[in-house]
């Protein structure tokens, strides 16, 4: 691999402890525009963890993330990324529409005919005046899905997308990610592998705890 | 700026699908003004004397109660990960929820303090002097609350932490608000008082929003 372009996002003996007990690493990889990474790892193994320290929310114990070459820094990091939690991270209370439309005015974006797009794509048309509240767990992943793409950042932190979903979702999020990587971004998606992955240039990163090893 | 307004557009709408919530601290504040001079006797001389003090402590536990769904709601759901993550200053976010915090449980009850101060036969050369240190003291409360209920966010049923760190916050408040209502009825000079909580109101302006995101931060660490 040419070092010529930087890495969208890069890790360097990345580690992180909790109460002295080391969660993961030291990991050290790297995701281009292009690509995606697929985090596998058991329940427990620090997925999640993994993602919350690249997205700036815990701070490293030792090693280093570059964003495109430059030293992590949260500006940086919400112009590039979107981030999906485990968590869906919208509102019970509010409808499909007005949470999405929060969330594209957040990223600085008032386009009412982009969130019908966004809806009717997660399979969610005619549900849009539905409180979130009210709709099933695989509806409610794919509304955080459509607001992940509200923002239109370059590189997807999706932690365990296909949780809750039917097969025709799980296509439908390799489809996302696959139309997503071949217009320039990138994705890193954690998941305890037993899904099909997309259809694109694809790095694997195992990470487990030593213990499971043994 | 489009941003300060989709975030409180968001946080009134939400406040509205919960307004038996938000109703919560009026009635509390009405109850202790209803419940009060029953058990002090009705003769209006003796309620007079403690009316102001009694609203002014009605307020701050009214509050109080409140405080802690501040920031509960969106932690559990995830949104206040995602509003760390977008592209807003941390700071301008919690303006945003403590202006929305402020209008939806602290200002209904400043809309009926006027009731209050008849039942409790507060003489009527005091109420705008009343009105006016709740007005300032009931923002300052706000301000101190959204940093103390960010600091204790990390740890689950912390009501009692939070009342336990909160109370001696608001002491100052309360003293100096509670002391101009009774400045005011000896015929003594008042706006001392009410100047001191303006200068403190300017302070928390400007900081408590950057204290209380330092601490989001550290809680969801």
């Amino acid at each position: 691999m040419p070092a010529a372009a930087a890495a969208l996002i890069e890790a360097d003996a990345l580690c992180f402890s909790r109460n002295e007990e080391r969660i993961f690493g030291p990991l050290d990889f790297r995701i281009d525009a292009g690509e995606a990474l697929l985090v596998k790892g058991d329940n427990g193994a620090g997925k999640t963890t993994l993602l919350r320290v690249l997205a700036g929310l815990l701070p490293p114990e030792s090693g280093q993330i570059r964003l495109q070459g430059a030293d992590f820094a949260r500006d940086g990091f919400v112009q590039l990324a979107a981030y999906l939690g485990h968590r869906h991270g919208h509102k019970a209370e509010l409808t499909v529409l007005q949470n999405l439309r929060f969330s594209a005015a957040l990223h600085g974006r008032h386009d009412e005919a982009l969130l019908e797009r966004l809806i009717a794509a997660c399979g969610l048309a005619g549900y849009e005046d539905t409180p979130a509240g009210k709709l099933s767990a695989g509806q409610n992943k794919r509304l955080s899905l459509a607001r992940l793409q509200a923002g239109e950042r370059r590189l997807w932190l999706m932690d365990e997308p296909y949780a809750n979903l039917d097969l025709a979702g799980i296509a439908w999020v390799n489809t996302l990610v696959q139309r997503h990587v071949e217009t320039g971004g990138a994705a890193l998606i954690s998941t305890h592998g037993a899904y099909a992955a997309p259809a694109v240039p694809v790095r694997t990163l195992d990470i487990r705890r030593s213990a499971a090893h043994g | 700026m489009a941003e300060f307004r989709a975030l409180l557009r968001r946080d009134t709408a939400l406040m509205w699908q919960r307004r038996g919530d938000a109703a919560q601290p009026l009635l509390f504040a009405l109850m202790v003004c209803v419940m009060f001079p029953l058990a002090l006797g009705s003769e209006p001389t003796r309620l007079a004397q403690s009316a102001g003090a009694v609203i002014w402590v009605a307020h701050l536990l009214a509050g109080l109660l409140v405080l802690d769904n501040l920031y509960r709601s969106d932690l559990e759901d995830g949104s206040l990960e995602q509003l760390l993550l977008a592209p807003v200053p941390l700071p301008l976010v919690i303006a945003s929820k403590v202006l929305v915090h402020w209008l939806t449980t602290a200002l209904p009850v400043l809309l009926v303090t006027p009731l209050l101060a008849q039942m409790l036969f507060l003489p009527d050369g005091l109420l705008p002097v009343l009105m006016l240190g709740l007005t300032v003291g009931s923002l300052l409360m706000s301000l101190i609350g959204a940093v103390v209920a960010a600091l204790t966010l990390g740890i689950r049923r912390s009501g009692m932490l939070l009342a336990l760190m909160a109370l001696p916050l608001y002491v100052p408040v309360l003293v100096f608000g509670a002391g101009s209502v009774w400045s005011a009825a000896q015929g003594l000079p008042w706006l001392g008082a009410i100047w001191l909580m303006c200068a403190g109101l300017a302070l928390l302006l400007v900081l408590a929003p950057w204290a209380a995101a330092t601490a989001l931060r550290l809680a969801l660490s």
